[in-house]
């Protein structure tokens, strides 16, 4: 258990720059979420972290010791990998007793260690059996028992749950929340889901282009997204954003007048409006919209459709709401929930 | 077990059947022929016919060949032969692994300077066969004092640019994330090597036996050059001095036992590891 600092981390290849400078304070017993899109520089980051990936620059301290330099190994970290990266020719207790033993823990204690970790993720009938024999979720929880047997100052989980199917993945999620939180150890969990995002972290790091775009709260990044990039990645279907121009009284989208916020009047804005902030009015109240296909989920539906004046708009209705493609509705926005984003930088205007 | 075979009709199986017995005789009545010939007196060997059946001079022939020494080869007895050829076959075996395995390792899983170069290296000695630089060879022997020792006879068949390629292909099929994996869990270079990267790669390690045990065991060539005692022979280098221009100068009964025991060595490694070898093809899964 340990706190993890990251200063100001770098990575290039060569003069190909992928991570800009990462900064980041993580608390003792913190789970850390880093999501964003592919490519975004996630991974590597992490890996940075787990020492696989030597830093460009910057320091990276676990513990309050300065790890730079030091072997994954002398970092005291576990890591679960995405494909799990179980070795195929041990068996389950092998496999979770490989790193203890290289840490010099035999006989009665090793047993007992593996036996108390292996009976906590319900492995216990399946310890002598090979890798090969056991189903995806069942390699996950070994994966998972081989970082956890080791007591480390901090977990790093790369993707751990992007090989399960989406129902398991629910069970797993929880369940990895439940055991952190019952270790207390330090967590970077790297994803490109934003559920598993939202509702695993503490503190979110949302990347994009190796940049750290926002880190904060699960619910602070929702509700106050500090870029346009943030804003359109977390939050489904994704938030609205439209063209405006501040006035007098309120915004102007297209030709329609909306009383939400007061950006400096005459000034070019981006609107950001979530689809769940917005209601559905008959035709001729707030902003016209014509209905061009509407996603049906069950409790909830998606209209998409086209706003006067040009621009697409996504609108959460309830299901029952008959609403068919074609039909021309007004949308009224839910006043104090709009969101203003500057065109030219994307950040966030107050 | 009669349907879905080669042919779907009774005709077209008695063809089928019929062509591989014929197969199997080819094969096999040279080697039927040399057994029954190693239990004849050679004065039955040297008259027509073939003698088809076993004949009674067996545990004699035998007896001569391992205890009595064969008195054309310096009365060397088949027993020292085969303990040579042992040798050779084995460490050229043993030792083309423990080289090839150790420089693919080197190749896959290390970033040094020059890697490239030492592989295309190790890749252009594919290029040379045995006998083009077998003068070079002999003169680094001689110069070595080499000749007629087994180190001579063993060190200059070791490398192999066709293991390490084998082995290297074979680990760059190995995930990067065991290699991470072992890594995190605190293995170094030779744990990783020791406990992770052998035990994958048995199946490979026994089947490069087999074909290196075979390779060893057949040289001729080298053997030939390297060796001028007789007590230094293999078993088929001594084969061939054995046997005279003319006939009844050849002690054609012994030729035959030591036919038998060339042959059985190699016979019984694929045999054996043959099965070993299916089990870990079995049992591997990536």
């Amino acid at each position: 258990m340990a706190t993890v600092a990251l200063r100001d981390v770098r990575k290039s290849y060569g003069t190909n720059a992928v991570i800009h400078g990462v900064s980041i304070e993580i608390a003792d017993g913190e789970f850390i979420v880093i999501v964003g899109p592919s490519g975004c520089g996630k991974s590597t980051l992490l890996r940075m972290v787990a020492g696989l990936e030597p830093i460009t620059s910057g320091t990276i301290e676990i513990g309050g010791r300065v790890v730079n330099d030091l072997e994954p190994r002398a970092r005291d970290i576990a890591m679960v990998f995405q494909n799990y990266a179980l070795y195929p020719h041990m068996s389950v207790f092998d496999n979770m007793a490989y790193g203890l033993r290289i840490g010099g823990i035999r006989g009665a204690e090793l047993r007992a260690r593996v036996e108390q970790t292996a009976a906590m993720l319900e492995l216990t009938p399946y310890l002598d059996r090979k890798p090969r024999q056991l189903s995806g979720g069942q390699r996950q929880r070994v994966a998972m028992g081989r970082a956890l047997v080791r007591g480390p100052a901090a977990f790093l989980l790369d993707e751990p749950l992007s090989n399960l199917d989406a129902k398991l993945r629910v069970g797993m999620r929880l369940r990895i929340k439940d055991l952190q939180r019952s270790v207390g150890t330090t967590a970077l969990y790297v994803t490109h889901d934003q559920v598993e995002a939202m509702t695993l972290a503490d503190r979110l790091i949302v990347m994009n282009g190796g940049v750290a775009e926002q880190i904060d709260t699960p619910m602070r990044i929702y509700l106050e997204p500090a870029t346009t990039f943030v804003a359109g990645f977390i939050g489904s279907p994704a938030m609205n954003i439209l063209p405006a121009q501040g006035t007098e009284q309120g915004v102007l989208l297209g030709a329609v007048p909306l009383a939400l916020g007061r950006p400096a009047p005459g000034r070019d804005v981006l609107l950001g409006i979530r689809p769940e902030d917005l209601t559905v009015a008959p035709e001729g109240e707030g902003l016209p919209l014509t209905i061009r296909a509407v996603e049906l989920l069950g409790a909830d539906a998606y209209a998409h459709g086209e706003i006067a004046g040009g621009g697409e708009m996504v609108v959460r209705v309830p299901g029952k709401k008959a609403l068919s493609p074609g039909a021309r509705v007004g949308v009224l926005p839910a006043p104090g929930l709009a969101h203003f984003f500057d065109p030219a930088t994307g950040r966030r205007l107050p | 077990m009669a349907e879905g075979m080669v042919g779907a009709s009774r005709s077209g199986q008695w063809v089928a059947h019929f062509l591989l017995v014929i197969g199997v005789i080819v094969v096999a009545f040279p080697i039927y022929y040399v057994t029954i010939a190693s239990t004849h007196p050679i004065q039955t060997i040297l008259r027509p016919p073939l003698p088809l059946l076993p004949g009674d001079a067996g545990l004699a022939n035998y007896a001569e060949a391992i205890g009595g020494g064969v008195g054309r080869i310096g009365g060397v007895g088949v027993g020292r032969l085969l303990w040579n050829t042992t040798l050779v076959a084995v460490s050229v075996a043993v030792g083309k692994i423990v080289i090839s395995i150790a420089s693919a390792y080197a190749i896959v899983f290390f970033r040094f300077p020059l890697r490239m170069v030492f592989f295309w290296l190790i890749f252009i000695t594919l290029m040379l066969p045995v006998e083009v630089r077998i003068l070079p060879t002999y003169k680094v022997m001689v110069d070595l004092r080499l000749i007629d020792t087994y180190a001579g006879l063993i060190l200059p068949l070791i490398a192999s640019a066709t293991a390490t390629l084998l082995f290297r292909q074979f680990f760059m099929t190995i995930p990067n994330e065991l290699l991470e994996a072992a890594r995190v869990d605190g293995a170094g270079p030779w744990r990783f090597f020791r406990d992770i990267l052998l035990p994958l790669s048995a199946t490979n390690i026994a089947a490069l036996f087999v074909i290196t045990f075979i390779y060893g065991w057949t040289q001729y060539l080298w053997p030939l050059l390297v060796t001028n005692s007789n007590s230094m022979n293999t078993i088929i280098i001594a084969l061939r001095k054995m046997i005279s221009f003319a006939d009844a100068d050849t002690p054609w009964n012994l030729v035959m036992v030591t036919c038998v025991f060339a042959i059985l060595p190699p016979i019984l490694v694929v045999v054996l590891m043959q099965r070993w070898f299916v089990k870990g093809l079995v049992e591997t899964e990536k």
